[in-house]
């Protein structure tokens, strides 16, 4: 049975979580989460972006303290102060961004953290990494300096740290993701090698395969909340594929008393319109820390919200960049009512009534130094009749300012108030009601709600309902399942820089997109 | 010609750069163990400036050179606790305070000697060397190098210290590490806010002791604003020697012959403006720069307050 309470504490869990909630500004982080970690299992926790799984590692490692609840070590209540502190009770943690010095040697790397009067020991440490590596099968090579070595690589020096530190849990957070397959695969059979040593896991992961062929057990977290725990007994009694299909419903499945359902009203959308967005082939190679795009084609009808899906950071916004001129694609083409826009500029491919609303409010959409009214025409500076012969035309703004702030409700002081004193969502307007003025055709949306409370949240999807209600094409890009299952008409999953499908937005649209989130074949 | 090759004039110059050469180097040093540490310590010539002066004061006081230098190095370590404080505590930018440290202590050290000393500049007796047998009567080299204060072969051992220190000791690990991936040092247990503090006041106390040296040996006597430059040229020496102190004292040595020629050449009675000399240092700062700068390689996180869990 999966429990949604927090699990009896056990005398057999070595370190075990009790009601822990853990608030930053604006967020719930951690929601009184419960978990009980064993020796000799790998406790999967398995979440979304945002599900809170990277705090909770936060506060085990020593780095951030709960705001509610307690963390029992040895079944006593024990306040995790440092990171040093955690490893002393033996909590080895392997980060989701390497945490070894990239100019020292993996000998070093391994050394660091011993007491400072002291000569490294490097024999000693020779031995005892012997001795580990035999047992785990792995091979590491100490002479090496670590930005020599592969991130794989990098990733065993870790775990080996961990190992050579006595550390009796070891937590992994997302050290899939930088993986090749085979690298993959060979972290599985170390974490199974690890655990019949005696040792505890805690294995952080959004990817359901990974879940289900290494885990022992599997707690699901949603925003925060903790809503599902598939113990071990019930994981050998099931089938891989019902252990999936349990899965999916956990992390995708509909809450009863969500507010932010609504039901979504079908239009028809005009299936013999011509698209007024017309992608294909979008390509844009990738960067040192970004993916890039492959062959990308879509089209947007008047009238239409297409979505795109998936988990953040797979392209979203390299894609939303590329179509507003933004990153320079390096093949493919880009129709706006027909006509090619992929050689224009970002302000030209405005004019010709692309929009794009930026995720990233304050840092690439405004300038929150300036007043509320010169964001709104930010991308009109110098252009009649707000400038005229370079000179700012203070009443024409401030008249056309005060028109928008009444009719986007951007609750405000003044007009004069610099745009970052405000709060997201009424930012969030400013950047709205700038986007969808004169002469929008096509509008993309990243992440529009992202980070709102509830109540702006719901304006800003009725903004882009209506948006699309008065025949723009609307591309909506956001990591919530739920906001596209209730605004778009088709939803496309993005995944590595690709699209990996693209399903019509019925009844059995939650599950084929996640399915699609996940890796798995609608 | 009249003898710029001859011994005198040689032996004259290089004994010169030697002692130029060492307040740099201990500025260096400092500096470089600072930046190691992920600290941009532009703040080291007010650290010298508070060194030369205590220094002074001490020596002149104690009549003990000795007594001096330790003033000088408590001095230079009393800035760098305000650095510290301001800068790996509180985390606040390490340019402006640095700065400010600088011009601070440049008003505070004239307006202290105004008041202990008046007008009036003494002097101290000059230093007494340590003649190294056998060595010292090579031509030209034995005067040069080997007939110095004590001090500047304990200066030089340090160089060997240090390089000692950074390769083979748990602290120069550390000390690399809170420069390179504070992060990575924390999460190993080492609380990178003490490892800097550690890094910033033995820059304090090795500047003030190059402060010292500069006003109780090189010159005798204490004028405000005396170290000229020497902590910025420090700074320099610490980005191009890439972490080796090894190269802090050869490019101090080479700094420290533009800096000697100044006078040398007016021995020699060569008649170039001094003007001219006296920029020959900042010079070869320039060229140094063009030839080898590119290549200098700073820690990632020089300069970057580390604060736990910021991203």
């Amino acid at each position: 049975m999966s429990s949604l309470s927090s699990s009896p504490v056990d005398i057999s869990d070595i370190v075990a979580l009790e009601g822990v909630t853990k608030r930053f500004p604006g967020i719930v982080a951690n929601d009184s989460i419960g978990l009980s970690i064993r020796p000799g299992e790998v406790h999967v926790l398995l979440g979304e972006n945002g599900a809170g799984k990277s705090t909770l590692i936060g506060m085990l490692s020593g780095l951030q303290q709960p705001d509610e609840g307690r963390i029992l070590v040895d079944g006593k209540p024990t306040p995790i102060t440092s990171p040093r502190h955690a490893l002393a009770l033996g909590i080895g943690t392997v980060f989701q961004h390497m945490m070894l010095v990239p100019t020292l040697t993996v000998a070093e790397n391994l050394l660091l953290g011993g007491p400072w009067w002291q000569r490294p020991r490097t024999e000693e440490l020779e031995a005892r990494v012997a001795e580990i590596t035999r047992s785990l099968g792995i091979t590491v090579k100490l002479h090496a300096r670590v930005s020599e070595l592969s991130l794989g690589e990098q990733q065993q020096v870790e775990i080996l740290r961990a190992m050579v530190r006595n550390s009796r849990l070891l937590i992994l957070d997302e050290s899939t993701s930088m993986l090749t397959p085979k690298g993959i695969d060979e972290l599985g059979a170390l974490m199974r090698r690890l655990v019949e040593q005696g040792l505890a896991i805690v294995f952080i992961t959004h990817k359901l395969r990974e879940a289900a062929a290494f885990g022992d057990r599997i707690s699901v977290l949603k925003l925060g909340r903790k809503v599902g725990e598939i113990p071990p007994e019930r994981f050998r009694a099931l089938g891989e594929q019902e252990i999936i299909s349990e899965i999916v419903e956990l992390m995708f499945g509909k809450q009863k008393d969500d507010p932010e359902a609504v039901e979504r009203s079908a239009h028809a959308v005009d299936a013999q319109a011509a698209p007024l967005l017309k992608v294909t082939d979008l390509t844009v190679a990738p960067t040192d820390n970004a993916p890039g795009l492959s062959s990308i084609s879509f089209d947007i009808r008047p009238g239409e919200i297409l979505g795109i899906a998936g988990i953040d950071g797979n392209g979203q916004k390299q894609l939303a960049e590329a179509l507003a001129g933004q990153r320079v694609a390096t093949g493919g083409s880009v129709r706006l009512e027909g006509a090619a826009i992929e050689t224009l500029s970002v302000g030209e491919r405005r004019q010709r009534g692309l929009r794009y609303l930026t995720d990233d409010r304050l840092g690439e959409g405004t300038v929150g130094t300036f007043p509320v009214s010169i964001n709104f025409f930010l991308k009109q500076v110098g252009a009649a009749p707000f400038w005229r012969g370079g000179v700012e035309q203070r009443a024409e703004i401030d008249k056309r300012a005060a028109e928008l702030v009444r009719e986007y409700d951007v609750r405000t002081p003044s007009l004069k108030t610099p745009v970052a004193r405000l709060s997201g969502g009424n930012i969030q307007k400013v950047l709205l009601a700038r986007e969808l003025a004169e002469g929008a055709k096509v509008v993309i949306f990243n992440k529009p709600t992202y980070g709102l409370d509830l109540a702006n949240t719901l304006a800003s999807r009725q903004r882009i309902r209506d948006t699309a209600a008065r025949g723009l094409a609307v591309l909506l890009i956001s990591t919530d399942l739920e906001e596209l299952l209730s605004m778009c008409d088709r939803i496309a999953v993005i995944a590595n820089g690709a699209l990996v499908g693209t399903v019509d937005n019925a009844d059995d649209a939650r599950t084929r997109v996640g399915r699609l989130m996940i890796g798995l074949a609608a | 010609m009249t003898g710029l090759f001859s011994e005198v004039f040689l032996s004259a110059l290089l004994f010169g750069a030697v002692t130029a050469a060492i307040p740099l180097l201990l500025a260096g040093l400092g500096e470089q163990m600072s930046e190691k540490a992920g600290v941009l310590n532009i703040g080291i010539e007010g650290m010298m400036l508070a060194g030369a002066y205590l220094g002074f004061v001490g020596a002149f006081y104690s009549g003990s050179l000795w007594l001096g230098f330790l003033t000088g190095a408590a001095g230079g370590m009393a800035v760098a606790l305000i650095m510290a404080l301001l800068c790996v505590r509180i985390g606040l930018n390490q340019i402006v305070i640095g700065i400010a440290l600088t011009l601070g202590l440049e008003g505070l050290t004239a307006l202290l000697h105004h008041f202990q000393f008046s007008r009036s500049y003494p002097r101290l007796p000059a230093a007494d060397a340590t003649v190294i047998p056998l060595l010292s009567d090579i031509p030209v080299i034995g005067p040069a190098f080997f007939k110095h204060h004590l001090i500047v072969y304990l200066a030089v051992a340090l160089v060997f210290a240090m390089g000692y220190l950074y390769r083979r000791t748990q602290l120069g690990l550390n000390l690399q590490a809170a420069g390179d991936k504070p992060a990575a040092l924390d999460v190993a247990g080492i609380d990178v806010i003490r490892t800097r503090t550690i890094a910033v006041l033995s820059t304090g106390a090795l500047a003030g002791l190059g402060g010292a040296y500069l006003a109780n040996v090189g010159a005798g006597l204490f004028i405000p604003f005396i170290t000229n430059g020497a902590g910025f040229l420090g700074i320099v020496l610490a980005m191009l020697a890439r972490g080796r102190p090894v190269w802090v004292l050869f490019g101090a040595l080479l700094f420290g012959v533009c800096l000697s020629l100044t006078t040398a050449m007016q021995v020699a009675g060569i008649n170039i403006p001094t003007d001219v000399i006296q920029m020959l240092p900042f010079l070869a700062v320039m060229i140094m720069l063009v030839l080898f700068g590119r290549r200098a390689s700073l820690p990632a996180a020089l300069g970057i307050p580390y604060e736990r869990g910021a991203r």
